[in-house]
């Protein structure tokens, strides 16, 4: 039998030192896993420079934490693999929690191999589902082969680590707690950094969100055509508070830009609401979108696979419909 | 300078066919190369025509046919390659394979400045493969790398894709790189290139030929299992209408997107 106790979850800051989304979403869903585990301890990690702490401190305590590790240091200002994952690797094998989490975030999935392999564990990668088994072990439930196939994969070595999917797990239920804030030193040997940020180009669309953030998502194939058809998008989804994403196909004819490309090899995406315009629905494409809680499809061949994941399905001409569209939302106001 | 590619063969997974015991139809599937591995292999070419004491060693872990995927390599302009083959691999995690890679790389390829590979493979899709044989050789990491901007003797400049932005990031050597896909259009094989691909030896290493014992790779080595694999609830589509006008089409939208 193991020591290993608890549940750690790493407390991942954006670039304005707020506490991303996923983090809330995977204390509610530790909230679940305790409960099958003894009501063992949930903590997270926080690397923080000191900016924003009261606000950051006062999210995690809504957010159910039992108790919070909090590492300050002016090197946190900026992510850094080997900072943070050093920093991380100490805490880990000073605290041997039995589980622990991170957000499939790109910051995420960079930081969270790396303690991984140094701790010689196994990491489940983009989960979108977590359960504890009758033999009291993480069951992490994730999509493999291209979305074809759904993986329950357990882990022999401790503490188990997996990173989770954002917005796909739900925040409830949240029994908020005296959350224990503890000060941890960061070690001397941890401070140095082979890679720098020498630069950071913002790119959010009008909306100020970014594709993997967005709630509503107008997305673009082939059958839009042109770039005026694109620019429609941009304005129907500016109405809708979205953004706009894009096929591979549509990117490939340089209709759009590939940070906008949603599917095997662009971004995976889980909106409330995702309208695909004139898109056909290959595999590829759908394996990133398939998550959003609501589809709106329109196409002009009703033959098109995405009429098989669509909520909504209108065949139609896009080219009459869009515009018709956007209108009506002005109208609206 | 030295580059290692680390390439993978995979089943072209948008054409995956299901036995009635709801098993995936392996027979018949392609095999093709990762498509996130193209994009490392283009950057590592495009580095090569850039700098001529560029050296681009490809390497591959998997069955002997994954042979092809080094042939192609060559074809397009990689030097060498070597295929990491043995029945002990089977079953290997990311922690197992990243192990083997890692051995592969410091046993048999010497003064290693840069090792590329693609941030996903779309089989497995755990995108943690080369992050661990970053740690595993102790050498620094940028994932989601979109170009490569400049390298010079000790330090390598990239563009880095984040939710929010493009992120210049400067690295020092050695480093292990995973690039997504670029913005530039990918390479042709070259005129010689089949020729040289067809004639070059590529040889096979096993686990012994690479210093490793068998409790550190395949499934001894692999701290993760599956427990359960199943074919994933189809989502259901909704109600199909045919718009008679685009008037009433709107009209259906505009019901749907109260969100």
């Amino acid at each position: 039998m193991s020591e290993n106790r608890g549940i750690l979850i790493y407390a991942q800051l954006s670039r304005n030192s707020e506490v991303v989304g996923v983090v809330a979403e995977l204390a509610s869903e530790a909230q679940k896993l305790s409960a099958k585990l003894d009501n063992e301890v949930i903590s997270a990690v926080l690397l923080t420079d000191g900016t924003n702490i009261d606000n950051i401190k006062e999210n995690l305590k809504n957010s159910g934490f039992d108790r919070v590790y909090v590492i300050k240091n002016e090197k946190f200002k900026e992510y850094s693999t080997d900072v943070y994952s050093k920093t991380i690797i100490n805490l880990v094998s000073e605290i041997k929690p039995a589980i622990m989490l991170f957000g499939a975030t790109t910051q995420g999935r960079d930081l969270a191999p790396v303690v991984a392999a140094a701790l010689n564990t196994g990491l489940t990668a983009d989960c979108t589902k977590l359960d504890i088994n009758e033999k009291g072990q993480l069951a992490a439930t994730r999509p493999t082969f291209g979305g074809n196939l759904m993986a329950t994969i357990l882990c022999k070595n401790y503490p188990q680590m997996a990173t989770v999917r954002p917005k796909v797990l739900q925040v409830e239920n949240i029994q908020v707690k005296d959350t224990e804030f503890i000060e941890k030193c960061v070690g001397p040997d941890c401070l140095n950094s082979r890679t720098k940020i020498v630069e950071f180009i913002q790119n959010i669309q009008e909306a100020g969100v970014t594709l993997s953030d967005a709630d509503v998502i107008v997305a673009g194939g082939k059958g839009v055509k042109n770039e005026k058809g694109f620019s429609q998008l941009k304005e129907l989804a500016g109405l809708l508070n979205g953004v706009v994403g894009a096929t591979r196909g549509a990117v490939d004819m340089g209709l759009a830009d590939s940070s906008m490309q949603v599917g095997q090899t662009g971004k995976t995406v889980c909106p409330k609401l995702y309208i695909a315009v004139g898109i056909s629905g290959a595999i590829q494409h759908q394996v990133g979108m398939c998550g959003s809680k609501k589809i709106i499809a329109i196409n002009s061949d009703e033959k098109a696979p995405i009429f098989d994941i669509a909520d909504v399905g209108i065949v139609g001409d896009l080219n009459l419909i869009i515009p018709e569209l956007i209108t009506e939302l002005k109208n609206r106001g | 300078m030295k580059i290692v590619l680390c390439i993978k063969q995979v089943p072209d997974t948008a054409d995956i066919k299901w036995t009635e015991n709801n098993t995936i139809q392996r027979e018949g599937l392609e095999s093709i190369i990762n498509p996130f591995d193209t994009y490392g292999l283009e950057a590592a070419l495009r580095l090569k025509k850039e700098n001529t004491d560029v050296e681009i060693v490809s390497i591959t872990m998997g069955p002997p046919q994954a042979e092809n995927v080094i042939r192609a390599s060559l074809s397009l302009g990689v030097d060498s390659g070597f295929v990491i083959s043995d029945r002990k691999f089977a079953g290997a995690d990311t922690i197992a394979t990243s192990t083997t890679l890692a051995g592969a790389i410091k046993s048999k390829i010497s003064d290693v400045d840069l090792i590329i590979c693609g941030q996903f493979a779309i089989d497995g899709d755990t995108a943690q493969t080369p992050a661990m044989i970053a740690q595993k050789l102790g050498y620094s990491q940028i994932t989601y790398v979109k170009e490569i901007l400049s390298v010079s003797d000790n330090k390598i400049t990239v563009k880095k894709e984040v939710e929010d932005g493009i992120e210049i990031i400067e690295s020092d050597l050695p480093c292990v790189l995973s690039m997504i896909k670029p913005d530039y259009n990918l390479s042709r094989p070259l005129i010689n290139g089949f020729k040289y691909a067809q004639e070059a030896k590529v040889p096979y290493y096993s686990m012994e030929d690479i210093g490793l014992l068998p409790d550190s790779v395949g499934i001894k080595g692999s701290p993760t299992y599956v427990s359960k694999a199943f074919r994933p609830e189809q989502k259901q589509g909704g109600e199909k209408i045919k718009a008679e006008s685009s008037k009433d089409a709107v009209k259906i939208i505009m019901e749907n997107i109260n969100v």
